[in-house]
């Protein structure tokens, strides 16, 4: 038998022409037409990486997120996750503690009264001993450092503490990926920098895949690859500096480069000799005095 | 108003009625319900609060919180002692008009408030002493013998916990709401009860819309935290009964042998 | 409609253990037709004082005057100051609930009590102020695209004729795209009908480019008021505070920590390349 990619590549996600269509009714519940939210979308992402999707409101990365997860399935195409075919019910349990989701608005995920209930949810769903699963409780809440809150009553945090509570929640089924999908959005800027700092040091730390999807320009720079959708497809992708030195291309599908990168580029527009695809105001006022 | 309901509130301190087991207090908070109304004597009153005071002073909740959550039923107070000492027939005591206030009326009322303040604060004791998350660990435990009669206990526990989750979060919202469409003019407080009912349009549909969201987002939430029911489950705090336990167990045989005996005595 | 914020404070739950300064002693004056921004972290006050400026909250202490017109005053008809301060929350657009859009927009003027004519020509004025299709009228609201269900919210206040509009985080969850509509949209109701318009935001790139005048609330007091240039310079007080400064204008500040002749007063991306480009002897 021949396996869909091979054994000791570190490969967990990989897609291939992935297509999700749904039907769209009108007001009568008559049958309008089909809508193609993801069309034809193939990745590749190994274990450990750290992966942006960027996309403007209804291009299809949601969609694509809940896929990654077995909560939507292909219409067409294939998707693999960990050598799992998504496609294949018997694998459904299995996929989605390997796959992990957080979602945008915090209030909407908290299942649990007290916080370290709420990071139990998912070890009690697996059916894992008590022991252990306080063992995870205590690991997962010291990873994201929200020890010292867990008695706490999710309704007493701040917006950027219960999405850590939540990514803890997650952390305890010991996922190999973690699919943020805009995790951030419902935040104030202190609760962004906490989930941002919480999702790299999982990252760096734990190897964990990181799969980021966003419209905040300045949380991706630190990707090691960025995809670009729009209208359902894959239109960009590459390096942090490969996309965003494209500012031009990035508008067309309605996002923005961060505001650095954006001077950057004017400036080199202006006749500087400034490098394409600065990121970061350190790099920028590097390159200014040394032009 | 909503704040002054103590009936369901968690009050947060330490004691051995906190530590309890949920499950025994739900069993005590039964049989204490049902020994109030078999009492007809006043030597059963006595023993009633006895052990409802002796459960106050043990709960370390300030009797003060307990006495609040009185003041959201004094209405249903009053009105059951006016309508009892005007509508016992018996000896009168004092007439004028047509009403007539009997000595049974006055002994009635009395019982029926001491009865149902005995009531609330007895319950609220099980409330306050409990989070909602042990009380329905406590259901989910304590009922799991209906599933027999194929009663979905788990699934109920689970709304109850979630219901709990959500009513501040729902509540907030509902305030943010009415804010909103005061903002935008919307007037909730004049006209006759047809122009105010009318008036809740503009905050009851985009609270369900928002409520059908949440619990979609909710859904979603739990299906990928691999949630899938509640069989092959397990805890991160199982109930287990401590010492405590069964010694409370004891008390309460020895609270139901004492309404036994005075039920046969007086 | 010239403002006047004199010393208010506003305590929740006054004389309980929940008891909590949310406003302290917050005073300022805002002219006809200014811009502003009002900036501070979470819990500073912000939306306490946002809910002050149309009434829908009392100040425990000081007053708020419209027109030197005390608010508080007996017989103030507060319905007619919510048609005069716009207040738009963050995400409105949970608060629609018509059948369809253009009757959603109505329901404003409605509650002022003016005529069908009226209220209709005015939902019509404000649709179109917000660049919503006629094609879009009369479709449910919940059918629209998120940035579009945001606007026909933002048309809902406007449809009110505000002289003052109030915009708690309008932007919150937009793409860039949508992000950018929003505020052309503010910056053309300052500028065609000059209204009032304060804008509450975490953006500080956003505030740089759009608005004239910043108020700082840092734990229920206004700790800065002036024009947004100067109250950036600030840029240390606003750090400590959990605040950042434009981008923009931080490049330029550390510019000329690392020894460039650049001024560091500047606070737009347009403004900092020119400032760079002067330096550097190019033409802008």
């Amino acid at each position: 038998m021949r396996l869909p990619f091979c054994i000791g590549c570190m490969e967990l996600i990989r897609s291939d022409k992935l297509v999700f269509e749904y039907v769209r009714r009108d007001k009568n519940g008559e049958v309008d037409g089909f809508v193609r939210a993801i069309d034809e979308v193939s990745l590749e992402i190994n274990q450990g990486d750290f992966i942006a999707v960027l996309g403007p409101n209804g291009s299809g990365k949601s969609t694509l997120a809940k896929h990654l997860n077995s909560i939507l399935r292909p219409t067409e195409g294939t998707l693999y996750i960990d050598g799992m075919d998504s496609a294949d019910s018997d694998k459904i349990w299995d996929i989605r503690s390997t796959v992990g989701m957080v979602f945008q608005n915090p209030e909407n995920q908290m299942i649990g009264t007290i916080v370290e209930e709420d990071v139990a949810f998912a070890p009690e769903n697996l059916g894992i001993e008590p022991r252990e699963i306080e063992e995870r409780v205590k690991e997962s809440l010291i990873t994201v450092e929200m020890l010292g809150h867990r008695k706490a009553s999710p309704s007493k945090l701040s917006g950027g503490q219960k999405q850590r509570v939540a990514i803890a929640g997650v952390l305890a089924m010991h996922p190999k990926c973690i699919v943020l999908d805009e995790p951030t959005a419902m935040l104030d800027p202190v609760g962004r920098k906490e989930v941002i700092r919480a999702i790299r040091a999982l990252n760096d730390v734990e190897n964990i895949t990181i799969i980021l999807i966003t419209h905040n320009m300045e949380e991706v720079i630190y990707a090691d690859r960025i995809y670009v959708m729009n209208k359902g497809r894959m239109v960009m992708s590459g390096t942090p500096r490969e996309v965003f030195s494209k500012p031009e291309e990035l508008e067309e599908n309605h996002l923005a480069v961060p505001v650095v990168t954006r001077l950057a580029h004017e400036l080199r527009k202006a006749g500087m000799n400034i490098p394409e695809g600065i990121l970061t105001r350190k790099e920028l006022c590097e390159a200014i005095c040394r032009s | 108003m909503i704040r002054d309901i103590t009936l369901g509130q968690y009050y947060p301190t330490e004691s051995v009625l906190h530590r309890l087991d949920p499950r025994v207090k739900l069993w005590g908070t039964l049989l204490y319900v049902m020994s109030l109304f078999l009492f007809q004597s006043f030597a059963g009153y006595i023993v009633a609060s006895v052990f409802l005071v002796s459960l106050i002073i043990m709960s370390h909740v300030p009797v003060k919180f307990m006495l609040r959550g009185l003041k959201a039923v004094f209405v249903i107070l009053a009105v059951t002692a006016v309508l009892n000492v005007f509508m016992t027939p018996g000896r009168v005591l004092v007439s004028f008009w047509k009403i007539k206030i009997t000595i049974e009326g006055l002994r009635t009322a009395a019982f029926m408030v001491i009865r149902l303040v005995f009531l609330i604060t007895g319950s609220s004791i099980m409330t306050l002493t409990t989070t909602p998350s042990d009380l329905t660990d406590g259901l989910e435990k304590g009922l799991g013998w209906l599933k027999i009669f194929r009663v979905p206990v788990h699934e109920i526990a689970m709304m109850m916990s979630i219901a709990l989750t959500f009513i501040p979060v729902l509540l907030e919202e509902t305030d943010r709401i009415m804010k909103a469409q005061q903002a935008r003019g919307a007037d909730f407080e004049s006209g006759n009860i047809i122009r105010r009912a009318k008036a809740l349009v503009p905050i009851l549909v985009p609270l369900f819309v928002s409520a059908f969201r949440r619990a979609n987002d909710l859904a979603i939430a739990m299906e990928s935290r691999c949630y899938r029911g509640g069989e092959g489950r397990t805890k991160l705090n199982p109930l287990k009964y401590a010492m405590r336990d069964y010694a409370a167990h004891g008390v309460l045989l020895a609270y139901l042998a004492a309404i036994i005996a005075v039920a046969v005595i007086f | 409609m010239q403002i006047i914020v004199n010393h208010i404070d506003h305590i929740y739950n006054p004389g309980t253990v929940f008891e909590k300064k949310a406003l302290s002693d917050v005073t300022f004056k805002a002219e006809d037709g200014e811009y502003i921004g009002l900036v501070g972290h979470t819990g500073s006050g912000k939306s306490t004082l946002a809910l002050h400026l149309n009434g829908l909250m009392k100040p425990t202490s000081g007053g708020i005057y419209y027109d030197g017109v005390d608010i508080a005053s007996e017989g103030y008809d507060l319905r007619s100051l919510r048609g005069k301060v716009g207040l738009v929350f963050q995400y409105p657009e949970h608060q629609l609930f018509e059948e369809d859009v253009f009757t959603d927009v109505c329901f404003g003027p409605k509650n002022l009590g003016l005529e069908p004519e009226e209220t209709e020509q005015r939902a019509y004025e404000s649709l179109k102020a917000v660049g919503i299709d006629d094609d879009r009228f009369y479709v449910s609201p919940f059918d629209l695209s998120g940035g579009e269900k945001r606007r026909a919210a933002i048309a809902g206040v406007l449809a009110m004729k505000p002289e003052v509009l109030v915009l708690d985080e309008p932007c919150a969850g937009l793409d860039p795209q949508g992000r950018e509509e929003i505020l052309s949209i503010a910056d053309s109701l300052h500028e065609m009908l000059g209204i009032t318009v304060i804008i509450i935001s975490h953006s500080m790139d956003d505030l740089a480019e759009h608005v004239e005048r910043m108020l700082v609330m840092h734990e229920g007091k206004l700790v800065m008021d002036g024009p947004a240039r100067e109250v950036f310079m600030h840029r240390e007080e606003l750090e400590s505070m959990g605040l950042a400064v434009p981008e923009a204008q931080a490049v330029l500040s550390d510019l000329k920590k690392m020894g460039l002749p650049v001024r560091d007063d500047l606070i737009t991306i347009d403004e900092a390349r020119r400032e760079i480009l002067r330096v550097f002897g190019r033409q802008a």
